[in-house]
């Protein structure tokens, strides 16, 4: 027992460096440029991809040992020259631009590299061959131990203490921590960041390829390492403290272990009821992470974030709609009415209205508190699967009749919203959208684990409107009058004090609070609304849909709602409206055009991002107010 | 009469530094209280103690004879203290005028209202206030457009929103120019006479703490050193020695008869 228990260590050591590998250059890229680059796991990916190839290439050139460790250090500095191209095609042009959107250009990024590596190495999962005189055993306290792993436990410590000696003693070290303090600093004291951006995108691509490629005999290469693993990263990167390096080995350690006792422990009886301890390994870095944000929410070696000044512009009071805006949307709710009509020459019509719908919902539902609210939530689709689910659940579980459990639904979600509200508004940026997104990942693993509530990893099936409203037609009515009224409500409760105390509290916290505006009260009850209506928007698309599973709610749903307001304008109104319209439609057009619509979706956001840095609303309202003649202007303003 | 505010026994420390150290003093409404000192001397912490952003180690602030140290900033606005900040503290995504609506739908306790239009409540008595302050004509412009002396007179209706008894005002025209200075001031002279507020504000200006103040403090590494009205606290020795160095305090054509100056001042350890 202790041996094996000793045993389990030893793995969790080696889980750690890896660990540690994929999150070190993420928080050294967050620490200076301040992005949240999603990127990041499509560098792991690609590192180990390219990994594969350069190992089959350089196998007849070059010894089976040279060849090995070659391609490892080759692919490191392939993909550091990949983030380099990245930076200065991309990220360069979006500096000045709010934090936020440079964050859609990263997810572009990864919807580009993903198909690139479709086209390139194919769909199917690549192993690489073992290292070269490392592929046995050794034994420790009488168990066996790979070599390789063994290997790996000292790859992590090595890495760090080069990455210390990098920050503590050379001069690109200093100019790096000085531009984790404090990047407006050290741009004001002559330093040319741009190309110190540069090279921190790279140094940082370049470790998460190394731990990508050091993983070529341990797991196969696949597509779905991309987003799979930048939740892991992030974690970390929290845990550990923002740009704090001996924090991210520190965390990636903690994590790794703990997760090791977890399998070592396996299932336990606990006052007669059996829990697998090796179940919770999926949640259990976001349980970590969630605790160590609400005790010390700059992580466990990092410092409070300095304020970074400036980025946005400020928003423009909102106004109730003008006349032009009344009449469009009356047109607009018109067409939608007739719509059906037209639905018998092009049935799938419906059920792309359907769907659409539904994401306006979603969409709005998250702009609700990531625009007035000032918050971030990285884990939208927690509140849209407790929507869909309870809703299944309602019907299946509880027999309730359809029109009940769509009703009821939405109250599961408003439960979770409220439990994770809680401890969420009390944390602002990029610790909000972290936890948030561990929230998100909890939520997604006791669907995907619960298999007599939610059917598990094959989800549920058979969730069928009733019979009045079985028809495509009936259903798109239910909602449109749905949407379409949650919608209202949601742009109605904006213009009320309720909404501008929610602005209040996000412009001017300290202002708020001195004249009696308990802000977290405020946007607690904002988070709890918002997960009411995206829980309606997640029950409408369990019934629409007649099925659900976890593929439904993972993380690619969080980040298409964030892409959906960002993409639309997060300081306007009719931003999440518009973002989600154009961002569904554009997927299910390109889905049906081609098998690389993730690399045409990824280069339209690009597009729209490079065009439109305040999104398409904002875009086109500004270039209104540039074009229009001044006396309209001055007309408009008063 | 009872003090407006009355303070006792004050400390706060940070780590091993004495932000803080035994500070007492009383103020009446419709007074204007200077509290002045170097960098560094406790202004600052002295007042968030007061406004609730800090709790003191120890000692007490009474407001009416209601005790309200340690409670949170939002409670101690319900009480009747009005704030200003060193840096204007606005909401940039609003008009001016729903800034100070914002105020009074906090007052009226209808910040969780989800249905009525906010845009069209308590507007008038909004206007009024930014008439107060001569900001009455632009009303409806985007807070973000202002001009820095203008945001500072924004925040000056925000904190007479709930009519304040008391008004505490952390260097209110930091950041002004001298003309600015001094109608600023001039206006919240005439303000707080009018309505009876009693004022507590520190401020780096001394031109603007001569002409304005009715009572001044001094304090210096965390403690009073001296209290007393404006022409006393000129003359003062120890004023001169221990915070202002030697030499000449404001310019002369200000400056009063040095003998009578000495009778106005006390020690402000001592009791009232």
């Amino acid at each position: 027992m202790l041996s094996g228990f000793a045993g389990q260590l030893l793995n969790g050591l080696a889980g750690a460096s890896t660990l540690f590998l994929l999150a070190v250059g993420l928080s050294l890229i967050f620490g200076v440029t301040r992005i949240v680059n999603f990127a990041h796991g499509s560098m792991f990916m690609v590192g180990l991809y390219v990994a594969y190839s350069l190992a089959q290439w350089l196998a007849p050139l070059a010894g089976g040992a040279a060849a090995f460790w070659l391609s490892i250090l080759l692919s490191a500095a392939a993909v550091g020259a990949l983030g380099v191209l990245v930076e200065l095609l991309v990220l360069r042009r979006i500096y000045r631009v709010p934090e936020l959107f440079q964050l859609l250009a990263t997810f572009a990024v990864v919807l580009v590299l993903r198909d690139a590596a479709l086209a390139i190495w194919g769909p199917d999962d690549l192993l690489g061959p073992k290292a070269p005189g490392m592929k046995g055993a050794v034994q420790i306290l009488g168990r066996q131990f790979p070599q390789y792993d063994l290997f790996l436990i000292f790859v992590g410590p090595a890495v760090l203490a080069l990455l210390w000696l990098l920050l503590r003693r050379t001069r690109l070290g200093v100019l790096i921590r000085a531009a984790t303090q404090d990047r407006e600093m050290v741009g004001a004291l002559g330093v040319n960041q741009a190309w110190l951006f540069t090279g921190i995108f790279a140094l940082g691509s370049a470790l998460a390829a190394l731990g990508g490629a050091l993983q070529l005999p341990r797991e196969p290469a696949n597509l779905g390492l991309d987003l799979g693993t930048i939740g892991d990263a992030f974690v970390v990167v929290v845990v550990g403290g923002m740009g704090s390096i001996p924090g991210a080995y520190l965390a990636a350690l903690i994590i790794a272990e703990i997760k090791a006792v977890c399998y070592g422990i396996g299932a336990v009886q606990v006052f007669g009821a059996s829990f697998s301890f090796s179940k919770l390994t999926l949640v259990v870095e976001f349980i970590v992470m969630a605790a160590v944000l609400i005790w010390r929410p700059w992580g466990l070696l990092g410092k409070p974030q300095g304020m970074v000044r400036g980025a946005a512009a400020a928003e423009a009071p909102i106004r109730p709609m003008r006349r032009a805006g009344v009449v469009a949307t009356a047109a607009l709710g018109a067409a939608l009415l007739a719509l059906p009509l037209a639905g018998q020459a092009f049935p799938y019509l419906t059920v792309l209205m359907i769907d659409l719908l539904i994401a306006v919902l979603f969409a709005t539902s998250l702009h609700f508190i990531m625009g007035p609210g000032g918050m971030h939530s990285f884990g939208h689709a927690a509140y849209f699967g407790l929507g869909a689910y309870g809703a299944a659940a309602l019907l299946k579980g509880l027999a309730l009749p359809m029109e009940l459990a769509l009703a009821a639904a939405p109250l599961v979600a408003l439960a979770g919203g409220l439990l994770f509200g809680w401890f969420a508004v009390r944390l602002s940026g990029v610790y909000l959208a972290m936890l948030t997104l561990a929230f998100a990942q909890i939520v997604w693993s006791i669907v995907y684990q619960w298999d007599e509530v939610t059917g598990g990893s094959n989800g549920m099936v058979g969730i069928w409107p009733s019979a009045r409203f079985a028809s495509k037609t009936a259903y798109y009515y239910l909602t449109l009058a749905l949407v379409g009224a949650s919608v209202f409500a949601l742009r109605r409760m904006l213009f009320a004090p309720f909404g501008y105390a929610m602005r209040a509290g996000r412009d001017s916290p300290l202002r708020a609070e001195s004249t009696g505006i308990g802000v977290i009260g405020v946007h607690w009850a904002g988070f709890a609304i918002a997960s009411l209506f995206c829980g309606l928007a997640g029950a409408l698309y369990a019934f629409g849909k007649g099925s659900i599973s976890p593929e439904t709610i993972h993380v690619g749903r969080s980040i298409d709602a964030l892409v959906m307001v960002l993409l639309g304008g997060v300081q306007t109104l009719s931003g999440p409206i518009v973002g989600s319209a154009v961002f569904t439609w554009l997927q299910d057009w390109m889905i049906r055009a081609t098998d690389y619509w993730r690399a045409l979706l990824g280069f339209a956001i690009l597009v729209l991002v490079l065009a439109f840095p305040q999104g398409i609303v904002g875009g086109l309202a500004a270039a209104w107010e540039r074009w229009r003649p001044p006396a309209a202007a001055a007309e408009g303003r008063r | 009469m009872t003090a407006l505010l009355k303070v006792q026994g004050l400390r706060k420390t940070f780590g091993g530094v004495h932000a803080v150290e035994d500070v007492s003093f009383e103020l009446a409404s419709g007074e204007l209280l200077a509290m002045i000192g170097p960098n560094g001397a406790g202004k600052s912490t002295c007042f968030n103690m007061i406004n609730g952003q800090l709790a003191p180690d120890s000692g007490s602030v009474a407001l009416g004879g209601r005790e309200i140290a340690g409670r949170p900033p939002r409670e101690i606005w319900r009480l009747g203290v009005g704030r200003t900040f060193q840096v204007a503290a606005t909401y940039a995504s609003m008009t001016v005028v729903e800034n100070v609506q914002m105020a009074l739908l906090s007052l009226h306790g209808q910040l969780f209202r989800l249905w009525a239009r906010a845009a069209a409540l308590h507007r008038s008595e909004a206007l009024e206030l930014l008439a107060a302050v001569g900001l009455g004509q632009r009303a409806d412009e985007p807070c973000s457009t202002l001009a820095y002396g203008d945001l500072k007179r924004v925040e000056l209706a925000i904190a007479l929103a709930n009519r304040p008894a008391l008004l505490l005002m952390d260097e209110p025209t930091a950041g002004m120019a001298p003309l600015e200075r001094n109608a600023l001031m001039q206006l919240t002279r005439d303000l707080v006479k009018e309505r009876g507020i009693g004022v507590l504000f520190t401020e780096h200006s001394m031109d603007v703490v001569f002409a304005h103040a009715d009572r001044i403090m001094v304090l210096a590494r965390g403690r009073l050193i001296a209290e007393g009205a404006p022409a006393a606290i000129r003359d003062d020795r120890q004023v001169r020695e221990v915070y202002f160095g030697s030499g000449r305090l404001v310019r002369t054509a200000h400056a009063a008869a040095p003998g009578s100056a000495a009778a106005g001042t006390r020690a402000a350890a001592g009791p009232p």
